[in-house]
Order: C-alpha cells, then sequence, then structure tokens
C-alpha cells in the first residue's frame, strides 16, 4: 500500500494532530521566552516592558540559584539510586513463586496511585513528625531523642518520600523485565557452575539493564519537576536548604510576583533538563538499541 | 569417565506422577538416546539427571558416586538446550569461556581452550559475534561448544535439533556423532523423533509416561520390539497392526507387520486389496492399501512402482517377519 498516492494521503491525514502537537509544544514555550525578557510584575499590571537579559541576571545570580540546582541534582540522584536498587531487589522477591502473590503485588503498586500532596502530608504528620509521628515513637519507646526529619535533613526527608512513591513504579518495570528472563537461560548458566551470585551479576543484570534505562529516563523527567512535596512539607526551607529548580521558579513569580523572573527560571530549568538528558542519553542510551 | 546409574528414581509434580521408580544403567562412553512421544517424561528425566529437578525418590550415581543431593553445577554434566540458552549479552567467545570462568580458571589457559573449542566447531570466525547474529546451526554450536569445554563427564542433550530445519538437522545429526566418535564421553540425547535415535544411538532407551518401556541398541528395537507401544514408536512409516481373526490365525491377539515385510504382486498373495493414497518419496513409494477383513495396510515397495490409486493388489506377509502379541499388549516368543 505504500504507493506514492498513499503517502501523501497519509503526510496529509496525520498533519492536523502533528500540528496540534507542535502547537502545544510551541505556543507555551515562545511565550514563556517572551515573558522571560520583560519586566513583568503581578503587583504592577500594565508596565511591562522590556528588560533584556536581567531578569536571567537576577535569577542566575540569586544565591538561592546554586542551591536550588544543587539541590535538584541530589533529590533526583538519590530518588533514582533508592528507587533502581530498591526496585530490582523487590522485584526479585516478587519473582519468587509465594502465597498470596497476587495480593502482595497490589499492595506494593499501591503507593504509585497515592497524590503526590496527600503521601507527603501523610509521611509529615503521620510518621516523620517529631511529636506524634510513628518513628518519634519509635525513637521514645528505645529511649532514643526523637527526631525532626523535615527540620533536620529536609532534602533527604523529601527524597525518602518521593523515593516511596516511585518504587512500585521501578518495582514493576523490573518484575516484568525479570519474568521475561529466559528459565533455561539460568539453568544453563546453573550447569555452567555459576552460583547464585553469580547467576544475579552475569546473567539478570544484563538482562534488566535496558528497562533500568527506561525506569531512569522516564523517572529522571518527572523528579525534575517534583514540586507538590516540597510545598505540603518544608515549603523549600529551611531557609533554602530543600528549594529545588522547579520550586525556586514557583517562590519567583508567585510568591514575588515576579512573572518576567519566574519565566527566565523556567527556561533555565527547561536548559537543565536538556542538559541532563544529553548526559543521560550518552552514558545508558545505548541500552536502549536491540 | 561417565558412568550414571538411576536406582528407583522416581519424580512427583504435586499428586502427579510423572515418573514412576525406574532402574537404568548408563555405561561409560555410551550414547544413549531416551525417546518417546511428547509428555512421556523423557525431558524429565534429564532434568532429573543434571539436577535441575530434585528427585522425589531413589538415587542417581555419577562414576558410582551418589549424586542425588548434588547441585547442578557439582555433578560435571553438560547440558545443551533446547533454546540453545545462550547468554544474549555475551560474546560467542564470552559465552564459550563462561563455564571456565566460573570455575576461576586462568585466562590465558581459558583463551587456548575457546580457541581450540571454536576450531572443532568451526566457528573461530564467529568468535565476536554476539548469538543474536548467528544463524540456527551456528548457535546450536556454540551451545555444543560451552558444553565441551568443561571437558565434563556427559553431555546431556534436551531435543537439540527440533528449531533446526530437516537439512541443518541431518547435517547437525552426523555432526553429533562424529563428536561423540572423536570425544568418546558418554552422551545422553532426548528426543521424540525415533528417526534421531535410530541413526544416533548405541543404547535406546523408550519412555511412555514416565515408564520404561524397552531398553535396546537400535536393531534390537526394530527387530524385537518388546511391546506394542515400541512396535507401533520405532520404525517408520509405522509398523502395521493388525487384530482379529487374522491375528489369531497366528495365534496372537494382535499381529504386527512392518511395510517393507510384506511382498506386492498384482496376481496372487494372502490378501487382496485396492491401493488408496501413496506417498512417492523417489526412492521408496509408501502404498496405502485397503486390505477386505484387516482394514489399511502400509506397504513399501520400489520408487518406481507404477501402482495407481484403485488398482487391485495382492500382498503375502514375509515369513518369519510376522511379530505377535498377546492380549496385554507384550511380545510373544
Amino acid at each position: 500500500m505504500a504507493t506514492q498516492h498513499s503517502r501523501t494521503a497519509a503526510r496529509l491525514m496525520i498533519s492536523p494532530a502533528v500540528i496540534l502537537l507542535f502547537l502545544w509544544m510551541i505556543v507555551p514555550l515562545a511565550m514563556t521566552l517572551y515573558f522571560s525578557f520583560l519586566r513583568y510584575n503581578l503587583l504592577m499590571p500594565g508596565m511591562e516592558e522590556w528588560a533584556g537579559f536581567s531578569n536571567y541576571r537576577y535569577f542566575l545570580t540569586d544565591p538561592a540559584f546554586f542551591t536550588a540546582l544543587r539541590n535538584t541534582l541530589v533529590l533526583v540522584a538519590g530518588v533514582l539510586m533508592i528507587t533502581v536498587t530498591g526496585g530490582v531487589l523487590l522485584a526479585l522477591l516478587l519473582d519468587q513463586p509465594m502465597w498470596g502473590q497476587g495480593i502482595v503485588r497490589i499492595l506494593v503498586i499501591a503507593p504509585f496511585f497515592v497524590m503526590p500532596t496527600v503521601s507527603a502530608l501523610v509521611w509529615t504528620n503521620m510518621f516523620m513528625n517529631p511529636v506524634n509521628g510513628l518513628f518519634a515513637h519509635a525513637a521514645k519507646a528505645m529511649g532514643l531523642q526523637p527526631y525532626d526529619f523535615l527540620a533536620q535533613s529536609p532534602l533527604l526527608s523529601i527524597t525518602l518520600i518521593v523515593a516511596w512513591q516511585w518504587l512500585p513504579f521501578a518495582t514493576l518495570i523490573l518484575l516484568t523485565a525479570l519474568q521475561s528472563l529466559d528459565r533455561e537461560q539460568m539453568e544453563a548458566a546453573a550447569m555452567d557452575g555459576a552460583g547464585p551470585l553469580s547467576r544475579f551479576i552475569y546473567i539478570t543484570v544484563p538482562h534488566l539493564t535496558r528497562s533500568i534505562t527506561v525506569v531512569i529516563l522516564i523517572q529522571t523527567i518527572f523528579l525534575l519537576s517534583v514540586f507538590a512535596e516540597i510545598l505540603v512539607t518544608t515549603n523549600g526551607g529551611p531557609g533554602t536548604a530543600s528549594t529545588t529548580l522547579t520550586y525556586l521558579v514557583y517562590v519567583q513569580s508567585m510568591l514575588q510576583f515576579d512573572v518576567g523572573g519566574g519565566a527566565a527560571g523556567g527556561i533555565v530549568a527547561v536548559i537543565l533538563a536538556n542538559i541532563v538528558a544529553i548526559f543521560l542519553m550518552r552514558m545508558i542510551g545505548r541500552n536502549l538499541d536491540a | 569417565m561417565g558412568r550414571i546409574t538411576l536406582r528407583n528414581v522416581s519424580k512427583r509434580f504435586g499428586d502427579v506422577t510423572v515418573i514412576p521408580p525406574i532402574n537404568l544403567e548408563i555405561g561409560d562412553g555410551e550414547f544413549v538416546v531416551f525417546v518417546g512421544p511428547s509428555g512421556c517424561g523423557k525431558s524429565t528425566l534429564l532434568r532429573l539427571i543434571a539436577g535441575l529437578e530434585d528427585v522425589s525418590g531413589g538415587v542417581i550415581e555419577i562414576d558410582g558416586v551418589n549424586a542425588t543431593g548434588l547441585p547442578p553445577a557439582r555433578r560435571g554434566l553438560a547440558m545443551v538446550f533446547q533454546s540453545y540458552a545462550l547468554y544474549p549479552h555475551m560474546s560467542v567467545r564470552r559465552n564459550i569461556a563462561f563455564p571456565l570462568k566460573m570455575a576461576g580458571m586462568d585466562p590465558s589457559e581459558i583463551a587456548r581452550k575457546v580457541e581450540a573449542a571454536a576450531a572443532v566447531l568451526n566457528l573461530t570466525g564467529y568468535l565476536d559475534r554476539r548469538p543474536g547474529q548467528l544463524s540456527g546451526g551456528q548457535r546450536q554450536r556454540v551451545a555444543i561448544g560451552r558444553a565441551i569445554v568443561r571437558e565434563p563427564k556427559a553431555f546431556l542433550f534436551d531435543e537439540p535439533l527440533s528449531n533446526l530445519d530437516a537439512a541443518l538437522r541431518v547435517n547437525m545429526r552426523l555432526e553429533i556423532s562424529e563428536l561423540h566418535q572423536t570425544l568418546k564421553t558418554t552422551m545422553i540425547y532426548v528426543t521424540h523423533d525415533q528417526v534421531e535415535a535410530m541413526t544416533m544411538a548405541d543404547k535406546i532407551v523408550v519412555l511412555n509416561q514416565g515408564r520404561i518401556e524397552q531398553v535396546g541398541s537400535p536393531l534390537d528395537l526394530y527387530r524385537s520390539p518388546a511391546n506394542l507401544f515400541v512396535a507401533g514408536f520405532i520404525g517408520s512409516p509405522k509398523m502395521n497392526l493388525i487384530g482379529g481373526p487374522e491375528a489369531a490365525r497366528h495365534g496372537a491377539v494382535t499381529m504386527g507387520l512392518r511395510p517393507e515385510h510384506i511382498d506386492l504382486s498384482t496376481s496372487d498373495g494372502t490378501w487382496r486389496g485396492t491401493v488408496g493414497m501413496s506417498e512417492h518419496l523417489g526412492s521408496d513409494t509408501f502404498l496405502r492399501v485397503q486390505v477386505e477383513g484387516l482394514g489399511m495396510i502400509t506397504v513399501r515397495t520400489g520408487g518406481d512402482s507404477g501402482l495407481r490409486h484403485g488398482d487391485a493388489v495382492c500382498l503375502t506377509p514375509q515369513p518369519g517377519r510376522v511379530h505377535r502379541f498377546d492380549a496385554d499388549g507384550k511380545a510373544m516368543a
């Protein structure tokens, strides 16, 4: 059916969707870019004027910027490390034949269905609260001083909450990958004298690399824009200890009413995301090739 | 050395008995083929010997040492799987080297052995390719290479040729037989294909529903099948099995007669019939003859037989070639 005629018809028919998608992407981006060059403050509406690169200058020289940049990368890397290692281990456990497998798997997936705001609230108030939290109670029961997670190590706490949410995703993807591992390969390795650890290193891990790559790529996209968990738990504080780039953009535009500065921050975040994406594709992208 | 003895070995999956207690002796250097229809337990039996399944009862001895509880790696056996089970992310070289690496062998020694194995199997040019870039026959050879580098006490083959096309299968059959001649190592080979069994084996073990029906050399099984099952399974096309008064006339409940042991004539003979379907193979022709009172009888005749559908023919069983079976299906002396 690939005649010249059918190809032209196909292009014609697919074009509305392509055009719509293109506009969907380009209009917000263009507007953000436009705003980022304006002096645009919500407290002074109607006073917009061309500002050149001053928004960028202010955003990039803001002392909070480098903290936010560092925090963003630490958060993403931390969550990735926890979810990938934890995901592999959990998937290995869940792959074992056991009683009540279906129910256990649903339980494992459950955190993924909890909204970020809700899970952050639950964690802050029921687990990490230094007075009422379960961890505090546990510490007191053992005669220890309760630890104020969100005040003393806010970024770590948020990393843990986000990791808890994303662990099911990693587990699920890696579990399906494990299930597609050829049983005869494992048996062949066993006959070849490979113990459980060698089998894991030489057979399971290479088999999982592609799925791990997918997990890392997808999670990075979503983790760069983590917001609700920070807003609900620490508001980016204490100080800027848990402010990420996304949160800084929010502070700039919604708390300081500086839309121009916020837009400049947004563009910086887009550039950062692209740099991360390029690095990731360089490092692990070739795993996706069949 | 590679003497394997099974004593009352049995296997149950839950309440289902897959293999009732069986005894089997496999001598050093023998080429033994387990043959039977699918689901007869032949692969399970092989996996029991390999240690990939636990026995439910009985003892497996390898070279006189009780190996029943040993993990697969410590039994000193090598296995070639039906799916080849090559490691897809490793080059051919690393695939073949894997068992040696696991054994902690010196890298230069490993390299030497891999080269030697590759030379034997005509894989030298392919050592740096991945299994995904090889043809079926080459993958098969890599799997065999991975088995021979370990210099095992015995090779276990689990239907290794079933994924190959017909021409390649004949080639690989010869190669494996030649390998056995060179290495003189015990080989246990599982197949459902009785032609593979007949052509390769020193000793055939015919299995049916987990039971051993008969053990013997290919020609023993062909000439004197112990029961109806073996009679019907060994030989292609199948032996004609005839019951009723004609069998009673020979003093048996069922009589068996191979297609190649019937003389064909157009004028006179013991039975009269009409030719039905015929299969022309070039060298031979197999005629399906409808004989009154007996049903369909398959007859082998020369490739240039001029007989056509509907022709009347006469059949005569060759004297001394009739197999007789009693009511239990056992062969009568």
